[in-house]
């Protein structure tokens, strides 16, 4: 990406789409002194399946994070929909990794999924029958419909990953952040989340996927950005998602580099399975 | 209310309420109890139970300086509410300085509460030494907020404490939705715009007044059982968030009414340890009898696994044993598995009451048609789960960890159809560990 003037005196608009429903500028994070993302520069286009892969520690949750202003940023902004997050946020679902709860809270699974509507309600108002029909239906589209009224430590590790991203579908968003819906998950999960996840897309709606399974890119995403603590390439899968970029993204790493390698292998064969 | 007067009231007087002093004392105490089993909920939940206990040391400071300050301005220091109010403001800068130290230093929440914890409790006797030594200190009763001093309640306390539970019933009631989200995810809540530090700030100002009403009740060393002894007992009770609420304020409740109610019978005892002590109990009650994963519930149901497993392998090793009807002596039966005839015998005396197997002649066994059918069944099951693994684990290996017994109901009318299919053709699977006697 050409690098111009300074974001300060950068006319907005000149070099990113300024309707993009993701649109980050030069972002840098940093925890105390250490910097987790540097200057990262990213648009993701309407209607795109987008994942972010890295190495471990490449900050993929932290500017997951950042987009929703849960960790500061040290310089530079994030758009949603051209706007600041904070004017945005009934616009945006979030998909929290499933390890940053505790799961032997005394809810029940409805009860979770219900709390994707809380966003339009405010503090005073209960959850009415309104919201949960809606929280039920969107646990239908996760076909968690018969475990609604269980308490969600009865719930398999798959299920009650399901239920966060029934809970994001709750939220009625325009806009997906989901930080690694497939980590340990069955392979009955993985495909009912890839089949909400293409619904969403042909709905129109944009998602972006912290993704662990370099294998997985081709067949499951359109959009690929490549991080690891920079944005070492990001665009159509097609040509963001190459051996090169991602031996510069992974170093050394051979084992991953395998797997890419095989990954992309069945991309060349024509068999993305994305079609 | 001298010790002589209460060690002569009946049972009675005390458990109607026909005495004006217990009654005030019962009263006040029930409605102490039920607010901390709310307050104690929110804490638990939050994973700041301990830090209800910092809050509550914190106080001593703060009520020793407001007395300091009250008998500066020419009045006696004996006021009530006057000392409250200390109790509060030290209690709440307690609150709001363990997560700022948290952040300065980055220390863990352990060494940070007991820095703030002793560091201000410590400060407190060190105020009280001075307060003492003022003409007039003596009497001021500063102690009593130590160790509580339930007896001495007067009406206007009772009042003060109801009301204060009618304001922290109503708060977390009114906030539930909005602490339910808190507790369980502060990321999510903060995703969708809530203001997490106001949140917690609501909390935290429910958990003080509970402890401010509750310290002259049971002084605040012990309150913080009271928070966290009832929550902790709802766990056993209650699967969800406002079920947890009203069980500990139930639980709590009861034991303030419990409690103070035998303290005014026997009058030696001190009300405040009496509560807790009561607390404590409806906690091992719980933990053991509770419906949820109290302890006899989960021994129950781990025998009766234990139980059916045993059964099933027992039926098995009969049928495979004895080639079908045959009679089987227990020294054969011990053969299929690594059981002790000791074993054996119990597992055939259950199976014989249960009508599956009968004795024939010395120490020969065999299965009655009952016992036949139900060993073919629980055989073919365990070939359905087996072909199951095979074939179609891959799209829900979650269902593979049922009981044999339990086939036809976890796996729908179409697969058990295939899977039979594929029982009847099967030559292919692999051998089972135990040879398969008259099962085809």
């Amino acid at each position: 990406m050409p690098r111009g003037l300074p974001t300060a005196t950068f006319p907005r608009g000149a070099e990113h789409d300024d309707a993009a429903p993701l649109s980050i500028h030069d972002l840098t994070v940093a925890w105390h002194s250490k910097p987790v993302l540097w200057d990262v520069d990213l648009d993701i286009p309407k209607g795109q399946l987008a994942c972010i892969v890295g190495p471990n520690g490449a900050g993929k949750s932290t500017l997951i994070k950042a987009c929703l202003d849960l960790v500061p940023a040290v310089s530079g902004e994030v758009r949603v929909f051209g706007e600041p997050y904070r004017r945005q946020r009934k616009r945006v679902g979030y998909v929290p990794q499933r390890e940053s709860v505790d799961w032997q809270f005394p809810v029940s699974a409805l009860d979770v999924v219900a709390m994707g509507t809380y966003g339009r309600l405010g503090w005073l108002q209960p959850v009415g029958r309104k919201q949960k029909a809606r929280a039920m239906q969107a646990m239908e589209r996760v076909s968690l419909e018969q475990y609604a009224h269980r308490q969600i430590s009865q719930l398999s590790g798959g299920q009650q990953q399901r239920v966060f991203l029934a809970r994001a579908l709750a939220q009625d968003a325009d806009l997906y952040l989901m930080d690694e819906p497939f980590a340990s998950v069955d392979a009955a999960t993985e495909q009912a989340i890839v089949d909400v996840l293409r619904t969403l897309r042909s709905d129109g709606k944009t998602v972006v996927v912290v993704h662990h399974d370099l294998q997985t890119v081709p067949e499951y995403f359109d959009w690929a950005v490549l991080l690891n603590m920079r944005v070492v390439a990001a665009g159509p899968v097609d040509d963001a998602f190459t051996a090169d970029n991602l031996r510069a993204t992974y170093g050394g790493r051979l084992t991953l580099l395998d797997q890419a390698a095989s990954a992309l292998g069945r991309l060349a064969s024509g068999d993305p399975g994305s079609a | 209310m001298t010790n002589g007067a209460m060690g002569e009231r009946g049972l009675l007087d005390v458990l109607l309420l026909q005495d004006y002093n217990t009654t005030v004392v019962v009263l006040g105490t029930t409605a102490l109890g039920l607010a901390a089993g709310f307050a104690g909920t929110l804490l638990l939940l939050r994973k700041r139970a301990l830090l209800g206990d910092v809050v509550s040391h914190a106080m001593l400071p703060g009520v020793v300086a407001a007395f300091m300050v009250m008998r500066g301005l020419g009045g006696s220091g004996k006021n009530l509410f006057g000392l409250l109010i200390g109790a509060t403001i030290s209690g709440l800068i307690a609150a709001w300085l363990v997560p700022v130290l948290r952040r300065a230093s980055g220390l863990k929440d352990d060494a940070i509460m007991g820095i703030v914890l002793g560091g201000s409790f410590g400060l407190g006797i060190a105020l009280m030494g001075i307060a003492l030594n003022t003409p007039g200190g003596n009497q001021a009763g500063l102690e009593s907020f130590i160790f509580g001093k339930t007896a001495s309640m007067i009406r206007a306390d009772a009042l003060l404490i109801g009301w204060g539970a009618v304001v922290v019933l109503a708060a977390t009631l009114l906030l539930c939705k909005e602490f339910r989200l808190l507790c369980f995810d502060e990321q999510f809540a903060a995703s969708i715009g809530r203001r997490v530090d106001l949140l917690d700030g609501a909390l935290m100002l429910i958990a003080v007044a509970v402890i401010v009403i509750g310290l002259q009740a049971v002084g605040l060393i012990l309150v913080i059982a009271l928070l966290i002894i009832p929550a902790s007992a709802a766990r056993f009770w209650s699967d969800g968030f406002v079920p947890s609420l009203v069980v500990a304020g139930t639980v709590g409740a009861a034991s303030g009414w419990l409690g103070s109610t035998i303290s005014a019978l026997e009058a030696k005892l001190p009300a405040g340890a009496v509560i807790v002590l009561v607390t404590g109990g409806f906690f091992i009650v719980s933990m053991l009898a509770g419906t949820r994963r109290g302890l006899i519930l989960r021994w129950i149901q781990a025998a009766g696994l234990r139980r059916r497993v045993r059964r099933q392998h027992l039926l098995r090793a009969m049928l495979e044993a004895g080639e079908g009807v045959g009679s089987v002596t227990i020294d054969m039966v011990c053969g299929r598995r690594r059981w002790t005839a000791q074993h054996v015998r119990r597992q055939l005396r259950r199976a014989q009451s249960a009508g599956e197997v009968l004795r024939s002649s010395a120490g020969a066994w065999h299965l009655t048609p009952s016992g036949l059918t139900a060993a073919r069944r629980i055989v073919r099951n365990h070939r359905l789960w087996e072909l199951f693994l095979i074939h179609h684990a891959d799209i829900a290996p979650s269902h593979v960890d049922r009981d044999a017994d339990l086939v036809e109901h976890v796996l729908d009318a179409p697969l058990m159809a295939e899977l039979e299919a594929l029982l009847e053709a099967d030559t292919t699977l692999p051998s089972s560990p135990h040879p398969l006697g008259g099962v085809t």
